[in-house]
């Protein structure tokens, strides 16, 4: 861990809410994408000449195209109620972090030029030309937003946040000014099939290494296949499952919960990403093009069914977009839901005495959860609402004898996110991410304290990443976080159902 | 003096009414082109319906996020319903078949007393937005303004109800005058002046300003989407016209 450059927070019993300090994050801003990241995504390749005409058009256009947005930007009452919800402003004191000083940049422009208030009486409602600086500003803020939609959980209108900074980085990308971590990750999945870019022969490795490792381990011939025609089920994971710790412990679990229920199953190399960076720039269009490739993988394997590793947004592209953006999946088994999360498939599995799990390998630990945020607030477990907090638990607590949960009002819906969602996860924003993940470790140091807690299980491998790097700035071990699939593979006795 | 009101009356209404029906169809025909509830949402249409239901009339978001806030907003609110229902009787005809329902003592002194319930609230919520430094950070002028603007129109009411009573029949025959272009004499009282003149400029203002969160929360499709994007798919028109509908074979 390099040695930072700013000021690591202190962390406190319960997170405060700070006074509101101008500026603090005003330097913060994510490397410019270049023309090679701008140009596979169609978009200009860098900042047009005409940019000003460029967005209020772009604006105008996604205004007419967006429910969300157009009401959103008219009905905030100016109340407060989320100035002191948002990680990054509790974080950073940063009053443009608040979600209504967040969502008025976009909005004082909106005021500006598409209502009457604005085009006349513009001090009055706090109306503002777009300029230069307020085009920097946007590219500033809209990108210290992770889109965990935390604000618009409190929100008496249920402004989202999420849509008014999807919209600015739509707007920013259109204009030539996009993120270099996201496009050039999109660029990559279009290119090779993931965000890693890892190509196909790099999977064919890994994979085979896994079965190794399982076979040494347990004695196993557990099996991690790869393009298999006319499998059952087409897994759709992370690429971060396939290398990265802790992620990877999670990828063996899948594997021995589908080999110990007899499933036959297969990753594909085609879409061998589950994580969908379109949504984190609003781009309906790229994230329907991410999407596709699963449909494409789903008919050329003649699989029945799809489910998903943990991943957090990209459980919501899977769970509420993926009929939109790639059905019908009418070529599926119709006895399932499209598509499922593999946390639904082992929770059934167990519920059936399918599996069997034997909680006492996991004795050395003393584990809480951490909801992340997509899956939280954007999608749904089971069919019951509320089942994507219900399901996690009972597997960690069927695959655990020592768990605990971490305060109430920072878990559930009113979850922190992590500090690197939303197209954050790049060393450029360390600050930020840093800064950011106050509210959860804050509440993760307490469970510590409290109840010795020693690790944290997580469902989304930007959870995973984020927590890995950001613990140690807080003294924490960067192992203390686990996949919840990395618990069941512990646990899993293999070899009872034959 | 009644004529220029009875004009004031007309255009306010007039740019009310037209203004707020546009905004509404404007939003009723912006598309929502993918499912975006906040869960845990309801998965049934009655649910939906329940969930609007406690968020319009409680708040129940509100609720969990500010405390005071919900405490003056929903005095206001409340207070601001009860006071209208006890203005209807100014513009209901005493042989319509509702006027029981408007003219008797529980609505009359609910709606007497919540003038003051309102008053409290509107002067919590300025409090706050002046002594909360993050409120007052996000507050333009016009967010004073509408505030104050309301407060004026509550005390000045507030002052015809308990302390300068005004010929309220006077002022059911001019309402009434009004309805069917029989313009008729406007009680004289400053109070009542200054009541009516801001109202009318309250409703000019409606369609225009962040009075849309009525409308608004009503069309919000984190709580109006019902959760079921699994069982039943959800495909705008735009996408489907734009090629971006897979069911088309593209």
């Amino acid at each position: 861990m390099a040695r930072p450059d700013f000021e690591i927070p202190e962390l406190k019993a319960e997170t405060e809410v700070p006074a509101v300090l101008e500026g603090t994050m005003s330097h913060s801003a994510p490397f410019v994408a270049k023309p090679e990241h701008q140009e596979p995504l169609h978009y200009p390749a860098e900042l047009v000449e005409d940019w000003h005409d460029r967005a209020i058009a772009k604006m105008g256009d996604l205004l007419g195209r967006y429910r969300s947005l157009r009401v959103y930007l008219d009905s905030c009452v100016k109340c407060g109620a989320c100035t002191d919800k948002c990680h990054y402003f509790l974080g950073t004191s940063d009053p443009k972090n608040m979600p209504v000083g967040r969502q008025d940049l976009l909005r004082k422009v909106y005021r500006r030029y598409f209502t009457l208030a604005g085009r006349y009486f513009p001090r009055l409602v706090g109306a503002q030309d777009l300029t230069r600086e307020v085009l920097d500003e946007w590219y500033s803020y809209y990108h210290q937003c992770s889109q965990c939609r935390r604000c618009s959980v409190f929100c008496p209108y249920g402004i989202d946040t999420a849509e008014i900074s999807m919209a600015a980085r739509e707007i920013l990308n259109d204009v030539g000014m996009g993120q270099k971590y996201c496009n050039e990750i999109i660029a990559k999945v279009f290119r090779i099939g993931n965000n890693l870019g890892l190509p196909e022969p790099a999977l064919v490795d890994t994979l085979e290494g896994l079965e190794e490792d399982v076979l040494e381990e347990d004695g196993v011939e557990v099996k991690y296949p790869l393009d298999e025609k006319g499998a059952e089920v087409l897994l759709v994971t992370p690429s971060a499952d396939f290398f990265a710790e802790p992620h990877v412990d999670g990828l063996i679990g899948y594997g021995k919960v589908f080999h110990e229920a007899g499933i036959s199953w297969t990753l594909s190399s085609h879409a061998s990403e589950a994580a969908n960076f379109g949504l984190f720039i609003g781009s309906y269009e790229n994230m329907r093009n991410v999407s596709m490739r699963i449909r494409e993988a789903a008919l050329d394997l003649g699989v029945k069914r799809i489910v998903f590793g943990e991943c957090g947004h990209a459980w919501r592209v899977a769970y509420s977009f993926l009929n939109t953006l790639a059905g019908p999946f009418d070529f599926l088994d119709p006895d399932y839901p499209v598509p499922q999360h593999i946390l639904e498939v082992t929770h059934d599995l167990i519920k059936r005495d399918a599996i069997k799990l034997d909680p006492s390998a996991n004795d050395d630990m003393i584990v809480t959860f951490h909801d992340s945020c997509n899956i939280a607030r954007a999608t749904r477990m089971g069919n019951m609402p509320g089942g994507q907090f219900v399901i996690p638990r009972d597997v960690i607590r069927a695959a655990v004898n020592n768990f605990v949960d971490m305060a109430p009002e920072t878990t559930h819906d009113a979850t922190f996110c992590c500090g690197g969602g939303g197209g954050l996860l790049t060393d450029d924003l360390m600050e930020l991410r840093v800064k950011g993940a106050v509210p959860r470790v804050d509440a993760l140091r307490r469970v510590i304290e409290d109840h010795g807690v020693t690790h944290m299980a997580a469902i989304c491998a930007i959870c995973k990443s984020q927590f890995t790097k950001v613990l140690p700035y807080y003294g924490m071990g960067m192992d203390m976080i686990v996949s919840v699939h990395q618990l069941v593979s512990n646990a899993i006795v293999l070899g009872t159902r034959h | 003096m009644s004529y220029l009101f009875a004009i004031l009356f007309y255009v306010s209404l007039g740019i009310f009414a037209v203004g707020l029906a546009l905004k509404i169809r404007q939003y009723w025909n912006t598309p929502a082109p993918l499912k975006i509830p906040t869960t845990p949402a309801p998965t049934t249409q009655a649910g939906v319906v329940f969930r609007m239901f406690r968020e319009v009339v409680f708040f129940e978001s509100l609720f969990r996020a500010a405390k005071w806030t919900w405490i003056f907003g929903w005095m206001f609110h409340l207070g601001l319903a009860l006071a209208f229902v006890r203005h209807l009787r100014y513009v209901v005809s005493s042989d319509a078949f509702v006027w029981p329902l408007i003219n008797n003592w529980l609505v009359q002194f609910a709606g007497q007393y919540a003038s003051l319930m309102m008053l409290v609230g509107l002067l919590g919520l300025l409090g706050r937005r002046i002594l909360v430094d993050r409120v007052r950070y996000i507050s333009a002028p016009s967010d004073y303004l509408m505030l104050i603007l309301i407060i004026i129109i509550t005390v000045s009411g507030i002052m015809m109800s308990f302390v300068a009573p005004i010929d309220i029949v006077g002022l059911k025959a001019f309402m009434t005058g009004l309805m069917v272009l029989d313009w008729q004499e406007l009680p004289s009282s400053v109070f009542l002046i200054i009541h009516l003149g801001l109202v009318a400029v309250l409703a000019i203002i409606f369609p225009f300003s962040k009075l849309l969160h009525a409308p608004g929360v009503f069309f919000s499709p984190t709580r109006n989407q019902v959760d079921n994007p699994r069982e039943k798919r959800h495909i705008s028109d735009w996408a489907k016209n734009s090629g971006l509908d897979s069911a088309d074979g593209v």
